[in-house]
């Protein structure tokens, strides 16, 4: 029964476009989760949902335009959709949550409409459905893509680790570090486009409904039973690169969606999680 | 050279209106400033102008040593009340704005942290999570984060507020310590209590309403006035 396992898998590792899946799976679900602990912390959990599908609606309009090289129109309206969010929180007259819902379901809807309206294709729900979920198109990756994925893996994990005193800073006291020197909308600044980043790269692997579950569910499992920001961090990562591994190759064995799989990984450890912290009473309500 | 803050008729306020106007006060080395006054009477905004968050609109605020140099201990904000953080990672994050471009903190300064620690006798707490601390625990952490950024000057915003009486004393105490230490301690306070450790009272409205020593302001009308009130309240 092991061996057939074994032996399935190392046929489906034989082919490339199984190992990009895995590599490029495998460095979304860290940079997420890194990311994911601050955003929770910041009360930010919905930004994901909200910029993936600002993506989606770039994704669309890209489509219609005919570009094919639609990163060149996703990624820069997607970063500057999550400036304008993160940075104006606080002082608009929209408040921060529903900013966030305004410009998520906005998006959402003008880009279905206008995937409807110009098909590019002829089956349009199939790629509505791929592009949400993002059940097949992690399994198509290019060599390029996979490429451009850990060019920006290592980009974030990079501006992660040079500020992640700076970044704790932010999160923990905005007003405090602000007194006393630091650049604090600099660092927010930083924070909204690494976003952005991480959640153009993750459209691929879940899909842009699932992106928020890579964001907070390795940050909550993970501040169920920690108590430090660094352990937090450590774990959160570790806990998202093993959902993502045993998500993917879950997915190739028993053929099902990679996205849907992974996410169902995370939420099974976030409970395991919970129930250790009921045991060793950490948990707050 | 003792002066450490200088307002000039200052005005604070924003783009659509002045909140409090008239600000005329010193700041010397080793004060105890007390800043009174009613919700809404610019305290806030004063903090801010003195953090230098918020310019003034009008006046002047000079700084006697070379730059502005003051720990602040914020109101707590719901975010921190469960943040997954320990001691010794808040006390460090005061030192921060020393490290410039440089990634992590170096020897001094982490040292200069277990200083701040040991001075507010949370030592032990280092390893500590800081929401399951007491609120008397997490504002010495706070405290301690702020003599991190400098030992020159405090600002404290309302620093006992929900706390239990027994923990307010030991604050109070403790910031009295500091002061006779050579701190400089600025606090905004409506808390009675808090003006028998102070040495100068600064009482705001919408305008200055006293400035000056603490035997003075409770001789004077608008100290007896605010005394009676408190008193009333408190019965």
């Amino acid at each position: 029964m092991n061996n057939d396992i074994l032996s399935t898998l190392q046929y489906y590792f034989t082919y490339p476009f199984v190992r990009y899946a895995l590599i490029v799976g495998l460095l979304i679900a860290l940079c997420s989760s890194l990311l994911g602990v601050t955003l929770v912390l910041k009360r930010f959990s919905f930004i994901g949902d909200g910029l993936s599908h600002v993506a989606f609606g770039a994704m669309a309009v890209a489509a219609v335009a005919g570009i094919t090289e639609k990163m060149y129109i996703i990624m820069p309206v997607t970063v500057g959709s999550a400036i304008l969010l993160l940075r104006t929180g606080q002082n608009t007259k929209i408040k921060g949550d529903a900013a966030v819902a305004m410009i998520s379901v906005g998006a959402l809807a003008i880009g279905y409409m206008l995937m409807n309206l110009f098909p590019s294709s002829s089956n349009i729900s199939a790629d509505v459905c791929s592009t949400l979920f993002g059940s097949t198109s992690i399994l198509t990756l290019k060599k390029s893509d996979v490429i451009v994925c850990i060019i920006f893996s290592i980009i974030v994990i990079l501006a992660f680790l040079l500020f992640y005193n700076k970044i704790f800073a932010v999160t923990f006291d905005e007003t405090f570090s602000k007194a006393t020197g630091i650049k604090t909308d600099g660092y927010n600044l930083l924070i909204a486009i690494i976003t952005a980043l991480i959640i153009v790269l993750a459209m691929n692997l879940v899909g842009s409904l699932l992106i928020s579950a890579l964001i907070i569910f390795p940050a909550l499992s993970a501040m169920r039973l920690f108590k430090s920001f660094r352990s937090v961090i450590i774990c959160s990562a570790i806990i998202s690169v093993w959902c993502a591994g045993v998500g993917i190759i879950v997915s190739i064995l028993a053929s099902t969606p990679v996205g849907s799989t992974i996410v169902l990984a995370d939420i099974i450890m976030f409970l395991i999680f919970w129930v250790i912290s009921l045991f060793t009473g950490r948990a707050k309500a | 050279m003792n002066e450490q803050i200088i307002c000039k008729n200052v005005a604070l306020g924003y783009e659509d209106g002045i909140v409090t106007e008239g600000l005329n006060f010193t700041v010397s080395k080793g004060d105890y400033l007390c800043i009174l006054g009613e919700n809404g009477s610019g305290k806030s905004t004063l903090i801010k102008a003195l953090l230098g968050l918020r310019p003034q609109l009008s006046g002047d605020i000079t700084w006697g040593s070379s730059s502005r140099k003051i720990g602040y201990l914020p109101q707590q904000t719901p975010v921190q009340r469960d943040f997954p953080a320990s001691v010794r990672e808040i006390v460090q994050s005061g030192c921060l704005s020393k490290t410039g471009f440089r990634p992590f903190y170096n020897k001094e300064e982490k040292e200069r942290a277990i200083r701040c620690m040991k001075r507010l006798n949370i030592e032990d707490l280092a390893g500590r999570c800081y929401r399951e601390l007491s609120g008397g625990q997490q504002q010495r952490v706070l405290l301690a984060r702020a003599l991190c950024a400098t030992e020159e000057m405090l600002l404290l915003d309302e620093p006992v507020t929900g706390l239990d009486p027994r923990a307010q004393a030991d604050l109070y105490e403790l910031i009295a310590k500091l002061n006779k230490e050579g701190i400089t301690i600025i606090m905004v306070s409506h808390d009675v209590a808090a003006l028998s450790y102070a040495s100068h009272i600064l009482h705001i409205a919408k305008k200055q309403l006293f400035f000056g020593k603490k035997d003075d302001y409770l001789n004077s009308r608008t100290g007896k006035a605010f005394l009676e009130t408190e008193a009333s309240e408190n019965e």
